[in-house]
């Protein structure tokens, strides 16, 4: 029993990871109805750049906003200067467009940085604390837990209470109708692609250090776990995203956890993502798709 | 599979059902499905084999000049063409993408390098004598022909699994999925102790036939292995997409509704387009542990599987010759980048991070330009100069 309960606190705080970039995903899926293959690659940057800053100036949390900052930045760069010009009449181009920005990134980043891991720093004590005999969390997973807790609560603010959020939802539902009112629609997505850059820094910067560290290929896994999450949440629903982030960092860690073979954990995840897709091939908070002809 | 052309040519809009042409819907039903002009007459498979034929034959020819290594080289590019030939059928000429194809490639070269070691095992061996003249026993010459055929049924097999879940997904779902897969399956093979980790499983491959003699080099051979196989894929792929799959892969393509309404089945559609193009795919994989000698994750990482994406785009999708292009590109460019880079004379640390992350650079950036600037690849770009060179000598005739 305390061996489940330490499994789960330590999968929640996975999940609340993988939660937060899944969200990242569906910010832009929503914004702009483009997977956002590059998600890993311009949050890896952000990553890396706030590794830069630490290191000169020996302050974590300088670097931690240098992440967020750059995450903005760069979200707002790869869609003016590359997905802007994509053409909607093929899904696929998108995807390749994307592809080409992850291999530009990683291309930079193997040239300045090179390609061996650095330790990235984590900003509180990864001891697990004890209450009573039962492991349960350490100060980072509650540091985790409060970052994402912060941004989501940001993010349901934004779209609920705002102007910009309402006209961010307005542009992303339909673009026509939005842009004869008044509404921005371009500039409105550019942001919505800032914010969830934004947001995949902050998940980046949250992971790194729980996993073997800086790499510019460090965050591939981690886009596949979270593209898998907003999949099975559906990719339309920043609820779904959530849960379904959750719920994989639980899989897998129970996997893990419980068979010891880390090597099954992908495996896992695969049978969650095709087992719930062969059910509801929309995801799992999906809406009833009204027959489109 | 190998429907000839005569059938192929024949006017698909009988299957229309008989509805009034004020629908606009069925006006797209039409549309999608009136069959192409063509001014060829005679059989199409006819004139795809004398095509196959005489390419073989100049590639045949092409082996006896090349130097030894690149003779290798060639029989990879052969390896990749078949992975990129089934890949455009799917991802350009059916609309549905997979990010997971080197996967189908390892299901094919791991099931091809077990069935090949297994026939060793079984007793399929020759004595053959040895350059110092001494017997030793080889495996059967024939063996790499099964293991090969076998490598392929498997990754039918493969495809076939994989094409069912894909029939119902659409867009990023099955790019989800595919990417999962691309990213589990050589996950797997460091999982289970058959497949030896990250060492992988090393191929008992027969030596090259005695009867081309002692001198004949063995790249030589495996370069007339991987053209054979490269040729035959591709001239089967081509009778494929002429004929009324092909016809069907593009109708469902351009607009589901419309293919449905003209009396095919999406799902049926889809199916047969993923489990060719995997069956194309897993041969390319059986080539490349023929060439390596040797099963290992390493040959179909996921990283492979986003090089094929971008071969066939820089290649031109959804056409062949684009898929030859990109072979070419995603074989000949990184080689040609390394020796520019060693003939450049900067310090070796800077040298060794531009060998690596060059090629990466230039592959990214030409993805996004190509695909932004210019979606037809190198083959529109080739059919666009043969077209202005043709425009050059017909206009002093006409005036």
């Amino acid at each position: 029993m305390d061996r489940f309960i330490f499994l789960t606190t330590d999968g929640l705080s996975k999940g609340a990871v993988y939660a937060a970039f899944a969200l990242s995903l569906v910010l832009i899926w929503r914004a702009a109805r483009i997977v956002n293959f590059s998600q890993g690659a311009i949050a890896i940057a952000s990553a890396y750049l706030a590794y830069t800053t630490t290191v000169h100036t020996g302050s974590y949390w300088l670097g931690f906003l240098v992440a967020i900052v750059s995450g903005l930045i760069l979200g707002v760069l790869v869609e003016r200067t590359a997905m802007r010009f994509v053409s909607h009449e093929r899904p696929l181009d998108s995807v390749i467009v994307a592809l080409g920005v992850v291999l530009v990134i990683q291309a930079i980043l193997g040239f300045f940085y090179g390609n061996e891991f650095r330790p990235a720093q984590a900003a509180f004590n990864r001891e697990i604390m004890r209450i009573g005999s039962v492991a349960m969390l350490s100060q980072y997973d509650l540091f985790v837990f409060a970052a994402v807790a912060l941004l989501v609560a940001l993010l349901a603010l934004l779209f609920a209470r705002t102007r910009v959020g309402l006209r961010m939802r307005a542009s992303a539902f339909a673009p026509e109708v939005s842009r004869l009112l008044g509404v921005n629609v371009t500039r409105m997505t550019t942001l919505g692609w800032a914010l969830a850059a934004a947001a995949g820094a902050l998940a980046a910067m949250l992971i790194l250090p729980t996993e073997l560290g800086l790499h510019p290929n460090a965050m591939d896994l981690v886009f596949v776990t979270s593209f898998t999450a907003a999949v099975v949440g559906g990719l339309d629903s920043p609820q779904g995203a959530v849960i379904g982030g959750l719920a994989v960092g639980l899989i897998l860690n129970y996997v893990t956890g419980y068979t010891e073979r880390p090597d099954l954990a992908q495996p896992a995840v695969l049978v969650l993502l095709l087992v719930v897709l062969l059910v509801r091939p929309g995801g799992l908070f999906s809406g009833v798709a009204a027959r489109q002809v | 599979m190998s429907t000839t052309g005569q059938r192929g040519t024949t006017a698909q809009t009988e299957q229309n059902p008989a509805a009034p042409a004020t629908s606009s819907l069925l006006g797209r039903a039409l549309a999608v499905t009136a069959p192409a002009p063509s001014g060829h007459r005679g059989s199409t498979l006819l004139r795809h084999l004398i095509v196959a034929v005489v390419l073989v034959a100049v590639l045949i020819g092409v082996t006896y000049v090349l130097p030894q290594f690149q003779n290798y080289q060639l029989a990879t590019v052969l390896a990749y063409l078949c992975a990129t030939a089934g890949l455009t059928v799917l991802v350009g000429l059916n609309g549905q993408i997979s990010l997971g194809h080197a996967a189908i490639m390892a299901v094919g070269g791991y099931t091809t390098a077990f069935v090949q070691n297994g026939l060793v095992s079984a007793g399929f061996t020759t004595t053959q004598k040895s350059v110092f003249g001494t017997p030793i026993e080889t495996p059967a010459g024939w063996t790499i022909w099964v293991s090969l055929l076998v490598g392929m049924l498997a990754s039918i097999v493969a495809g076939l699994l994989i094409g069912l879940a894909a029939a119902r997904l659409r867009g990023p779902y099955l790019a989800g999925v595919t990417l999962a897969v691309g990213v589990v399956v050589p996950g797997i093979t460091t999982t289970f102790k058959v497949f030896n980790g990250d060492q992988g499983v090393a191929m008992k491959t027969p030596p090259k036939p005695a009867s081309l003699g002692a001198s004949f080099p063995i790249e030589r051979w495996q370069a007339w292995v991987a053209i054979l196989i490269g040729a035959v894929v591709m001239l089967l792929l081509a009778n494929l997409i002429t004929s009324r799959y092909g016809r069907s892969f593009r109708a469902v393509r351009d607009d589901e509704v419309a293919a449905q309404l003209s009396g095919i089945s999406v799902a049926r559609t889809q199916i047969v387009a993923f489990v060719a193009s995997c069956a194309a795919a897993g041969l390319g994989g059986s080539l490349f542990v023929f060439l390596v000698r040797n099963a290992q994750p390493g040959l179909f990482s996921l990283n492979l599987s986003l090089y094929l994406i971008l071969a066939i785009v820089l290649g031109g999708l959804g056409s062949l010759a684009g898929a030859v292009w990109g072979a070419l590109f995603i074989v000949y460019v990184p080689y040609l980048l390394e020796r520019l880079g060693e003939s450049v004379s900067a310090s070796p640390a800077t040298e060794q991070r531009l060998t690596g992350n060059l090629p990466l650079a230039i592959f990214g950036l030409a993805l996004i330009l190509v695909t932004i600037l210019a979606p037809g690849g190198i083959q529109n770009l080739v059919r666009r100069i043969g077209g202005w060179l043709r425009g050059l000598t017909r206009r002093p005739a006409g005036e």
